[in-house]
């Protein structure tokens, strides 16, 4: 697949740069059209993290932020597969994840929200993914928390992921939800995305087979980058 | 085919996992690139965030991709030589916005990646607001010529152009400002990349 291009993103499922719904789009969404842009080595290269760069702590966020004693909340395993378009592994790339406490804090100094913060839980990880582009973390399941919005606005339970893929055109930042969160047809970052069966990709399913036995619920969610087709890149 | 995963908004919640400095842990990356022994035209380059209200964005983080000193990339997809060693350079930087908008980094210049391709840096924007992130591009005033003949700069209107272009800040190409406006007067090229 040397030198294909990355197929481009897929516009029924990428939310708009503008949606009103979510008011912090009103003046950080740019108003041009985007400019095309052909690929090249700048587009086809990107970052490149390996396993040398975390550590086994770094995906257990019910260990990694322990000050006197263990995070409170209901532990959740959060597992899956990033693939590409084409259902290819994305194997070696890094994920990265933060989130808000089983309270729905984060430890962010800039969150305001009046509940507690546990002293235990810092709330950040990373993986690099497996040979068959597998990850896996530990961590509690995150709380709902308020936000100004609209009128008695609640962000749904969710986890933040970033991840780089094979170059920086697949490079992709995202949130996942919880199955069954009646929050998530009300909340306008969610709901950016109007094609629900693109938005529901961002919804995990519960596991009983990631779920460890007297441990941890699991969830599995899946992540699906860009892929490349056959088009050769040009020159 | 399966279906891309949807991007949603980083939030402003991030810093403590993505750009952790301040809360005593080490990021995957940083705004400097370079130690002392980095090949090649050091420079930095500062700049600010700014919404359609012209008011500085407080809670962005750029990232940054780059070819090394001689235009070659630290990816395998780059096979047009030996790789630089990883302690070497690895093109890739990243920072949180201060309150008032402001960026910077520590980086060296690349080098031209190709023909009728200028140096320049690939940048990723994003922010609370931003449901995806933006593509866009940091080229060098002083490298006139080649950006004349820069097959990406050719695409774009002739009277937006300068907003992809960082403007020196002293006589030694030591220092250059690239200021991203998301929207509103001005409003940085962003790519369908």
């Amino acid at each position: 697949m040397k030198n294909a291009v990355y197929n481009p993103r897929d516009w029924d499922s990428q939310p708009p740069y503008a949606h009103p719904p979510y008011r912090s789009t009103d003046l950080r969404s740019p108003k041009q059209p985007l400019v095309p842009l052909a690929q090249s080595l700048s587009e086809l290269t990107g970052p490149v993290y390996g396993h040398r760069h975390v550590n086994a702590l770094d995906a257990d966020l019910t260990r990694n932020g322990i000050v006197n004693g263990e995070p409170l909340g209901e532990r959740i395993i959060v597992a899956g597969q990033v693939l590409d378009e084409g259902g290819r592994p994305v194997p070696d790339t890094l994920v990265e994840i933060w989130q808000a406490n089983a309270a729905g804090r984060y430890i962010h100094v800039g969150d305001q929200h009046d509940a507690p913060l546990d002293p235990n839980f810092f709330g950040g990880g990373r993986f690099v993914t497996d040979a068959s582009g597998h990850y896996r973390f530990t961590t509690v399941k995150p709380g709902a928390y308020p936000w100004g919005n609209h009128d008695n606005a609640w962000r749904p339970a969710h986890i933040h992921f970033s991840l780089f893929g094979p170059a920086f055109i697949t490079r992709l930042v995202t949130q996942m939800y919880f199955p069954g969160d009646p929050l998530l047809e009300l909340d306008p970052i969610f709901q950016a995305t109007a094609d629900a069966a693109a938005r529901n990709l961002l919804v995990a399913d519960f596991s009983i087979d990631l779920t460890e036995p007297g441990f941890a619920l699991g969830y599995h969610f899946d992540i699906v980058l860009r892929g490349r087709d056959a088009t050769p890149l040009e020159d | 085919m399966r279906r891309q995963t949807p991007s949603q908004t980083i939030g402003p919640f991030f810093a403590y996992a993505m750009t952790p400095t301040a809360y005593g842990r080490t990021g995957i990356a940083s705004n400097r690139l370079t130690t002392e022994a980095t090949p090649g035209q050091h420079i930095r380059i500062v700049g600010r965030v700014f919404d359609g209200a012209g008011t500085g964005v407080g809670d962005a983080v750029v990232e940054i991709w780059q070819a090394d000193a001689t235009g070659r990339y630290h990816h395998p997809e780059d096979d047009r030589g030996a790789l630089p060693t990883e302690s070497d350079f690895s093109g890739f930087g990243r920072t949180d916005t201060q309150p008032d908008g402001r960026f910077s980094f520590e980086t060296i210049k690349p080098g031209a990646i190709g023909s009728r391709e200028a140096p320049h840096i690939n940048v990723i924007v994003m922010a609370r607001g931003m449901l995806l992130h933006a593509f866009t591009r940091i080229y060098f005033a002083d490298e006139a010529r080649a950006n004349a003949e820069d097959r990406v700069l050719s695409t774009v209107p002739a009277g937006r152009r300068d907003t992809l272009i960082a403007q020196p800040l002293d006589n030694a190409g030591a220092s250059f400002q690239f200021d991203i406006r998301l929207q509103g007067d001005g409003e940085t090229v962003f790519f369908d990349a």
